[in-house]
């Protein structure tokens, strides 16, 4: 059981690095445009803004806990990839219908999986995340404030997302002990529910 | 590598420099120090994201591939860079397409998916990476550090592709290879929604 701790750490580390990277422009220093720190937090801050997301998010990083190697790192990476393309959709004027729903289905369904510790193939369970994950980053990848910077913005919103994922995989690692599972089910159980409030609120 | 690949990966080189490239104004985005134009250069990599994530990805990448790829990205880089550098000084370029953007996604995705590149891969890919962005910089630092500035970007690229792509290659346990490819992902994510910025409609 060894890997789980092992894999926090292989979150924790890049994260590290990309934040102190990510850090290192100072607008007075940097360049002579304003906002340029600013654009990176926004993007940090982000994906914090909505519980709906911040669930969705840390659902990933449970599910990929329980199903272990190499869903653990697969599913937090494919999030990212496939909330950005969603977001490329929305910067370039494609409309996704029912974005609401699909996000509240996103933590009903996730969070049903984490509940029921599902274990389907790995390849239904990367388009299931994939999938949900275009709606997230189409709602909210577009929101940037004007004059700050879109490149910061993007690595402060992608770094976020996958912080939130290792925030999820490190809640996860309760897994090795036989209450941690059931804790960890409990939590899925509460991200489902969240998720058929969520879902009520988007169709009313 | 045969000879096929290598007029492959020329034409593809010529290709990604002349289509990336044309004559027009260039966008000024300099870095001042005031301790010289050596020390402009430095701080002008080590500020400008556009620049600084794509050598790292790249420096990650060739330590991925092992240690020969890493020297002689080690080496390749800075000459390219340099070599694009003065071209950039001399003629007016401006991107058509997002060349920051481009990097990201195209470094970040290599990185990600761990590539395995033909035998002289990663040279080129520095190469290419090294002139495009040469290019850009030399326009940008002519009303500023000059040919001395770009040495300073030598330096550093040289020192950070050492230091990034060791490091890489000193990793033996298998989760610190996959948080370098994570590390990848999101660079190449980043990328991604950068190019929907450019584009946005």
């Amino acid at each position: 059981m060894s890997f789980s701790r092992k894999a926090a750490y292989s979150f924790a580390v890049p994260l590290l690095v990309a934040l102190a990277l990510a850090a290192m422009p100072h607008p007075a220093i940097a360049h002579v445009e304003q906002g340029q720190a600013t654009g990176f937090l926004t993007g940090l801050k982000h994906p914090w803004s909505g519980l709906d997301h911040v669930l969705a998010m840390i659902a990933v990083g449970l599910w990929g806990a329980q199903l272990g190697n190499p869903a653990l790192w697969l599913l937090p990476v494919t999030f990212p990839m496939m909330m950005s393309l969603g977001a490329v959709m929305g910067l370039i004027g494609m409309g996704l219908p029912g974005v609401e729903v699909g996000i509240a289905l996103s933590s009903l369904l996730l969070g049903g999986m984490v509940m029921g510790e599902v274990r389907p193939k790995l390849a239904v369970a990367v388009l299931l995340v994939g999938f949900f994950a275009v709606f997230h980053g189409h709602a909210h990848g577009t929101e940037l404030p004007p004059g700050q910077s879109g490149l910061l913005y993007s690595m402060g919103f992608v770094i976020a997302t996958g912080c939130l994922h290792g925030m999820g995989i490190g809640i996860g690692l309760v897994h090795r002990w036989p209450a941690g599972r059931l804790a960890l089910r409990g939590a899925g159980a509460f991200i489902a529910g969240m998720g058929l409030f969520f879902l009520a609120r988007a169709l009313t | 590598m045969t000879i096929r690949s290598n007029v492959a990966w020329g034409t593809g080189l010529a290709l990604c420099v002349g289509t990336l490239l044309r004559p027009s104004d260039a966008a000024a985005h300099l870095v001042t120090t005031g301790m010289g134009p050596v020390y402009d250069g430095i701080g002008h990599l080590l500020l400008t994201p556009e620049d600084l994530v794509p050598v790292l990805a790249l420096a990650l990448f060739a330590g991925l591939r092992g240690a020969t790829q890493g020297r002689r990205a080690m080496f390749l880089l800075p000459v390219a860079w340099l070599a694009g550098g003065l071209l950039g000084l001399r003629v007016t370029a401006a991107p058509v397409f997002p060349v920051p953007a481009l990097s990201f996604l195209i470094l970040g995705a290599l990185l990600a998916a761990d590539v395995q590149l033909p035998a002289n891969g990663v040279a080129a890919v520095a190469v290419v990476l090294g002139l495009v962005h040469g290019v850009l910089n030399g326009a940008a630092l002519r009303q500023g550090a000059g040919g001395f500035g770009l040495l300073g970007i030598m330096a550093a690229l040289f020192v950070l592709l050492a230091l990034a792509s060791a490091f890489v290659v000193s990793l033996e346990r298998p989760w610190t290879r996959i948080a370098v490819r994570v590390a990848g992902s999101w660079i190449a994510a980043s990328g991604l929604l950068l190019l929907g910025w450019a584009f946005r409609g």
